[in-house]
């Protein structure tokens, strides 16, 4: 058994945002193992306050690069709780194909240009661009395709537009709906090629039982609202959601940490795989079953066969949605907000994971008080104790510095940590 | 690559970020359908958000972000130091962005509200151009790709870029939109510079002002218009300071 070991990883490269891994072993006895976040705050909660609801959602999708659809949608939701607005039909499907749109984005990102290469042992997607043209093609078709929905729903792809507290500011057009369609259509051909490249991968194993935290709704695959479960038996409703969260500090991470059950859980598509498996599009259920992802799973690193594995979902359910909002009168997509005072959680599940804003506004509807829980956040106690767990495992096989540094990186990257949102 | 006979070398760029959603960044990766194309005008020598590989001779520095933290200026002024053009790429760089939002609280209720009191080291949110010397600016929140790719390819040819002059109302009014001031709210769209082709007022939402100041500007005028249509102050205040991209132009008016 290998008997010292010191990783040192400043800022690593593949992620959003700014983090460091540490491993220390010494005459092999682990001496420290740590996910030190160190990207600077920008203090999203105190900006809010006092700020007219309507704003709301245009500042909180500045949250984040990647998934600023989910921010705005979150607040949104609380928002519209919060002041008792119901949004009409048409708009929630809208919301729910912007929300497709962004996780296939943001999925296709992650695991063709920031994933992908260390399977294939390259510093970055620029050397794959010669040595796999087809899959990098495969993936930029997908990202396209998601990006391009978004621009159809929200109006564009990184900070939405049109997505407003009432419903919809501009419906998408049908003759834009239409050419949607044909593009779903088009690209399922690069959706199987990409399956078949993460077929052939060797997943590293590796497993610590955790618990996982996801919305639910007992009817269909979560996105938008929904009850709050855990693979420990948990089941809270929205409103509820510190309980599942349970936030803290540490002395080495100006990110928070969270804890539900045991020391750390995790949130992301393991997760929503983990507790709604039996909601996924059927195609999608074939597609689980051939990589061999099963509930509950606790690798961590097969996070990006999950992510695969709704990538697929997606593009079924958006296929269906589309054909459904061009049967829809889309007339009626906002409704006036008569403001009021009130609060409410709004939860989502952002790409990365469960997304909770939670809103209180006074009788103008200024907020009084914002929280906003980042599913990065969630994840940063278990990314944290995966480290030591991993460190031990790869020492016991002998695996020397370089090896478990790259193992390290790559359980890292496999969570997708969105690291300037988990600070915001 | 050669071009009309020319021969033409790839730029070496760098992307930086400093305190910011990183969704500029994440714009170069967009419009996929000519990103290999792209990709072969530049040469990415320093790209964290993407690239294991670092090297730090690169030209070009891409920054995004606003500065919030002293270890950033360091940062920021070894980037200044090696490259030969620096630019303040996306609405934080150029004027400090919504991260200036919190400038106006002071910095204990801030710690308060979001840490439980806890100090931690920060402070107000700054331009890029405040710190070291910035050769070209390319606003919007997010930076268009679009944009991007037209100035990239100015670069490339060693030819200077340059920014529409006149405000957003322009494109909008290209665009066919109905007016939102028609519609009862406030835009920044006639003080606002144009490059974005108007996207937010055609998803009838209201400018906010990401690109900053139009060139000659007639802010009175502005005025008027929100008191023509008899549109609340508070809801003109909260946009103009959203981005931090009027204060100067807001405070001489006051004056």
């Amino acid at each position: 058994m290998k008997l010292d070991c010191s990783i040192d990883i400043h800022h690593l490269t593949r992620v959003e945002g700014h983090g460091n891994i540490r491993i220390r072993v010494e005459k092999g006895k682990l001496m420290e193992a740590c996910w030190a976040v160190v990207e600077t705050p920008r203090f999203f909660e105190a900006m809010l306050k006092g700020m007219s609801a309507e704003r709301v959602p245009f500042l909180t999708s500045r949250i984040c690069g990647i998934c600023s659809t989910s921010h705005a949608l979150a607040s949104i939701r609380a928002l519209e709780r919060a002041m008792q607005v119901t949004p009409p039909p048409a708009a929630e499907g809208v919301r729910m194909l912007a929300m497709h749109g962004e996780t296939l984005q943001s999925h296709a990102l992650h695991l063709f240009f920031l994933a992908a290469p260390d399977f294939a042992d390259t510093p970055s997607v620029l050397p794959l661009l010669e040595s796999h043209p087809d899959l990098v093609k495969a993936g930029l078709a997908l990202k396209e395709l998601g990006n391009e929905i978004s621009t159809v729903t929200a109006g564009r792809c990184t900070h939405p537009v049109s997505l407003v507290v009432g419903g919809l500011a501009k419906t998408p057009g049908k003759d834009r709906l239409q050419r949607l369609l044909e593009m779903i259509g088009e690209r399922k051909a690069a959706l199987e090629m990409a399956c078949d490249f993460f077929a052939s991968l060797d997943i590293p194993r590796f497993e610590r039982e955790t618990e996982f935290i996801s919305l639910h709704n007992g009817a269909t695959y979560p996105f938008i609202g929904g009850d709050l479960v855990s693979t420990d038996g948990v089941h809270q409703d929205e409103n509820s959601y510190l309980r599942m969260t349970n936030e803290y500090l540490t002395d080495f991470s100006t990110s928070k940490f969270t804890r539900c059950s045991r020391e750390s859980s995790a949130a992301g598509a393991l997760a929503r795989f983990n507790n709604n498996s039996e909601f996924l599009h059927p195609e999608a259920k074939k597609t689980a079953e051939r990589l061999g992802l099963r509930p509950v799973c606790h690798n961590p690193f097969t996070n990006n066969i999950a992510q695969l594995v709704e990538c697929v979902h997606i593009l079924h359910d958006a296929e269906a949605l589309v054909a459904k909002l061009l049967a829809t009168d889309m007339k009626e997509a906002r409704v006036p907000v008569h403001k009021k005072a009130g609060s409410a959680t709004g939860a989502v599940e952002a790409p990365r994971g469960i997304l909770y804003h939670h809103m209180e506004t006074d009788r103008e509807g200024r907020i009084v008080k914002a929280d906003c829980i980042i599913p990065t956040t969630q994840n940063n106690a278990n990314i944290h104790y995966d480290l030591g767990a991993l460190a031990r495992q790869a020492l016991k096989e002998g695996k020397n510095d370089r090896e478990i540094e790259k193992l390290a990186t790559m359980l890292v990257r496999s969570y997708d940590p969105c690291i300037s949102c988990s600070v915001h | 690559m050669n071009h009309l006979g020319f021969e033409r070398k790839p730029v070496k760029i760098g992307s930086f970020d400093f305190t910011c959603c990183e969704g500029c960044q994440l714009q170069l990766a967009n419009r996929e359908s000519s990103l290999p194309d792209f990709l072969a005008l530049i040469d990415v020598r320093n790209f964290r958000e993407i690239s294991s590989e670092r090297h730090d001779d690169y030209d070009i520095a891409l920054i995004e972000g606003s500065i919030t933290r002293s270890d950033e200026i360091e940062r920021l002024k070894a980037i200044r130091r090696q490259a030969k053009v620096l630019v303040a790429f996306g609405t934080c760089a150029c004027f400090g962005g919504v991260n200036s939002q919190k400038n106006r609280l002071p910095e204990k209720e801030a710690e308060q509200v979001v840490y439980d009191g806890r100090p931690v080291e920060t402070m107000p949110s700054t331009r890029i151009a405040d710190i070291v010397r910035v050769d070209f600016s390319i606003p919007g929140c997010p930076v268009s790709k679009d944009e991007v790719e037209r100035i990239v390819v100015s670069l490339v040819n060693r030819s200077m870029p340059n920014l529409p002059k006149y405000p957003v109302c322009v494109e909008c009014k290209q665009r066919l939109n109905t007016c939102l001031f028609d519609l009862g709210e406030i835009c920044l769209g006639p003080i606002t510079r144009a490059g974005c082709d108007a996207v937010c007022p055609s998803g009838k939402t209201a400018c906010l002002g990401c690109r900053g100041p139009a060139e000659e500007i007639n802010f009175p005028a502005f005025m008027e218009l929100v008191r023509e249509h008899g549109l609340s102050p508070v809801d003109l205040t909260e946009k103009l300071g959203f981005y931090n991209a009027f204060e100067h132009i807001h405070r001489t008016d006051e004056t």
